[in-house]
């Protein structure tokens, strides 16, 4: 029996982890700048299609297909960020931007399907990381041991970046006041944009490691979208312990529930978020607007 | 004004004169997901029929054949109705065919009797769809007729204890219930049966709960798309392949076009299923070619192309017996009980129930020449619809 607990408690902390990776983009960008970005979905998959054909096509190792997958879907952001995101960063209101960045993901989504057909594309692993892992009291996908390690390293060097470096000073002042940070000579125009790179980055990265629990496929970019922003909501945008302990406490709702109930579906998943926000509603984490 | 007039005039005339049987056009509306997550199919369903028609010609006798092709992207009843409407009233069809999803299929249902339009159903896979109007037709299969062999053969490999995990949807309580009750009919036990979300895609959980009933076989039935690799790959990481437990499916988990995703950790999952694209007979080569020469890649044919040539068969022998007539009763009396060799084996449409009769065959993942493919290792003969067979 308490080997059962620990085995969900296992596949919960895994697909929380997952669920940390690609949120985090997402949060940075909500809580930075306020861009509610549905497109973020959309650049997740497309970091997940250029890996499946870096590894496939290409026949590079899985280290480099990530970094491949990363940097591309940097890339194609350019343009998007260029032409469109800039016009929105903690301007205009929700409206257009849902409206704005919806479309992006419909285009993205149709593009897909045509040019890639609407079956799903594995990202296949190495021999290291393929198969079962024996943990002594269970056998656990190993996998799931380096998506634990991935999401762990992530919100570390995060957190690092924006509580111990120049940038991240920089990137909170602006934050805090965009006009008084640009009369000190900082350039938030730069800043934004390296911040939206390193949301894209951080999607694109999620989206490759995560899936195994989350297949490569047209639809992708809508159909785990909501599940994206609950885990912002909750956890609180902008905030990284936020996002981090959302996507746990998600993560062992959802396991814990299809483990005891499957029959019961998501149920458990949205209970535990209506508790949340019921009872945080500015996030575990948030800080009050 | 008056030279559109003219142009009216002029074809109520050529319409008096005209007799019905020479050079008219008799359509087809087909209903099939040409677009959107399940695209795959509706092209399955086009080249299945342009097969049918590329070897054996647009006419039946002096009638030009038609096909009108309709999307249908997802589960949608209200949207399927629509469209039915529009084939029947605007386009004047005489047919309707395809339907991929079990709710659209019931929903243009009550439409047929109204209209005298028979319909010729190329995927649902439900049994209770035939029941809904005397003018349907089946050329594909249910759960029913795909589970009941699957149950026979978990008791001939010596299961004794076996966990059910199906998707919580029609088809999944259909299979569930098929094999539930052939199983225990055989004398072995049901220790779990898990319904799962159709939205489920980490299995962990549930291998844990698998596990944990102590089964020594599990049977499983998700429909065919992205979530059937992420099952397979959870049974694999979980060490419940290497703890013995053995995996039998319905060939949804194992489409033709998911095997090279599977990859080689696919290799010996047996599934009970009414085609494999590598069955071998003359039938099914010539098929395999025609398709290929109407534009399918080799690797995307599946059960629904195979359901559409014989769909395509059924309607020209209904045009045939009605001399292009609308006239859905004698169109029906025509093709009950008719029997022909399909690419999958010797079929027939049940008189009783109006449901393909046919093999359904035990297969095996295999690698054949580099590729994976379900090879048939056993076949269940003339199998009918166990879910509305009287038996």
């Amino acid at each position: 029996m308490a080997w059962t607990v620990l085995g969900v408690v296992l596949d919960a902390i895994s697909y929380g982890m997952v669920l940390f990776i690609i949120s985090i983009g997402l949060s940075i960008m909500m809580g930075l700048m306020r861009v509610v970005n549905l497109a973020h979905g959309a650049f997740a998959m497309i970091g997940g299609y250029l890996a499946s054909y870096a590894l496939k096509s290409l026949g590079v190792s899985y280290p480099l297909a990530i970094i491949l997958a990363v940097i591309g879907a940097i890339l194609i952001s350019i343009p998007f960020e260029f032409l469109l995101y800039r016009r929105i960063y903690r301007k205009s209101d929700e409206l257009t931007q849902i409206l704005l960045t919806i479309g992006i993901t419909f285009v993205i989504i149709g593009v897909a399907n045509y040019a890639l057909g609407p079956t799903s594309k594995s990202i296949p692993l190495p021999a290291a990381l393929s198969g079962p892992f024996d943990l002594g009291f269970r056998m656990i996908p190993a996998h799931r041991l380096f998506v634990i390690a991935c999401g762990l390293c992530t919100a570390l060097l995060l957190w690092l970046l924006i509580d111990r470096t120049e940038f991240g000073v920089r990137m909170r002042a602006a934050v805090d006041n965009g006009d008084m940070a640009e009369a000190l000579g900082i350039r938030t125009q730069l800043i934004f944009t390296a911040a939206f790179a390193l949301a894209i980055g951080l999607a694109a990265f999620g989206g490759v490691v995560g899936a195994e629990l989350l297949p490569i496929e047209p639809f992708y970019a809508l159909r785990y979208m909501v599940t994206f922003l609950v885990v912002v909501s909750v956890g609180g945008a902008g905030s990284i312990a936020g996002a981090l302990s959302a996507s746990m406490l998600l993560g062992l709702a959802d396991t814990t529930g299809k483990y005891l109930a499957p029959e019961y579906g998501e149920f458990f998943f949205y209970l535990a978020v209506i508790l949340a926000v019921f009872l945080f509603p500015n996030g575990l984490l948030g800080r009050k607007h | 004004m008056t030279t559109k007039f003219g142009f009216a005039g002029a074809a109520v005339i050529a319409a008096l004169f005209a007799t019905p049987a020479h050079s008219d056009v008799i359509k087809v509306g087909v209903i099939g997901t040409m677009s959107g997550p399940y695209a795959l199919f509706g092209q399955n369903f086009k080249h299945g029929i342009e097969a049918w028609v590329a070897e054996h010609g647009a006419k039946v006798g002096d009638h030009q054949v038609e096909f009108i092709y309709r999307d249908e992207e997802s589960p949608n009843p209200a949207k399927s109705k629509a469209l039915a409407q529009e084939l029947i009233v605007k386009d004047k069809v005489q047919y309707i065919a395809g339907l991929y999803f079990t709710p659209d299929a019931m929903a243009v249902a009550p439409l047929l009797s109204e209209a005298k339009v028979p319909m010729i159903v190329m995927n649902a896979a439900t049994s209770a769809i035939v029941e809904k109007s005397p003018y349907i037709v089946r050329t594909s299969f249910t759960m029913w007729q795909n589970t009941v062999p699957a149950a026979k053969v978990a008791f001939a490999k010596g299961a004794k204890k076996v966990a059910i995990a199906v998707s919580d949807y029609g088809p999944g309580i259909d299979a569930e219930a098929a094999f539930k009750k052939t199983f225990e009919a055989e004398g072995g036990k049901i220790v779990e049966a898990i319904r799962m979300p159709l939205s489920t895609t980490d299995f962990g959980p549930i291998m844990q709960r698998i596990k944990d009933s102590g089964a020594d076989m599990i049977f499983t039935f998700l429909p065919a798309g992205p979530p059937t690799l992420g099952f397979v790959k959870a049974y694999i990481d979980n060490g419940l392949k290497a703890g013995g437990v053995k995996l039998l499916s319905t060939g949804d988990l194992v489409t033709e076009p998911d095997l090279p995703n599977i990859g080689d950790s696919g290799i010996g999952i047996l599934s009970t299923y009414h085609y494999s694209a590598a069955h071998n007979s003359p039938e099914n080569k010539a098929f395999l070619a025609e398709m290929v020469k109407v534009g399918a890649k080799p690797d995307d044919i599946t059960m629904a192309s195979v359901a559409a040539y014989d769909g395509a068969r059924v309607i020209y022998k209904m045009i045939e017996a009605t001399n292009g007539q609308k006239d859905p009763d004698k169109a029906l009396a025509a093709v009950k009980g008719m029997k022909w060799v399909s690419p999958r084996g010797p079929v027939s449409i049940d008189p009783e129930t109006r449901h393909i009769t046919q093999n359904i065959y035990l297969r095996e993942v295999e690698k054949k020449d580099g590729k994976l493919q379900n090879t048939e290792l056993q076949t269940f003969e003339a199998q009918p619809d166990w879910g509305l067979a009287k038996h």
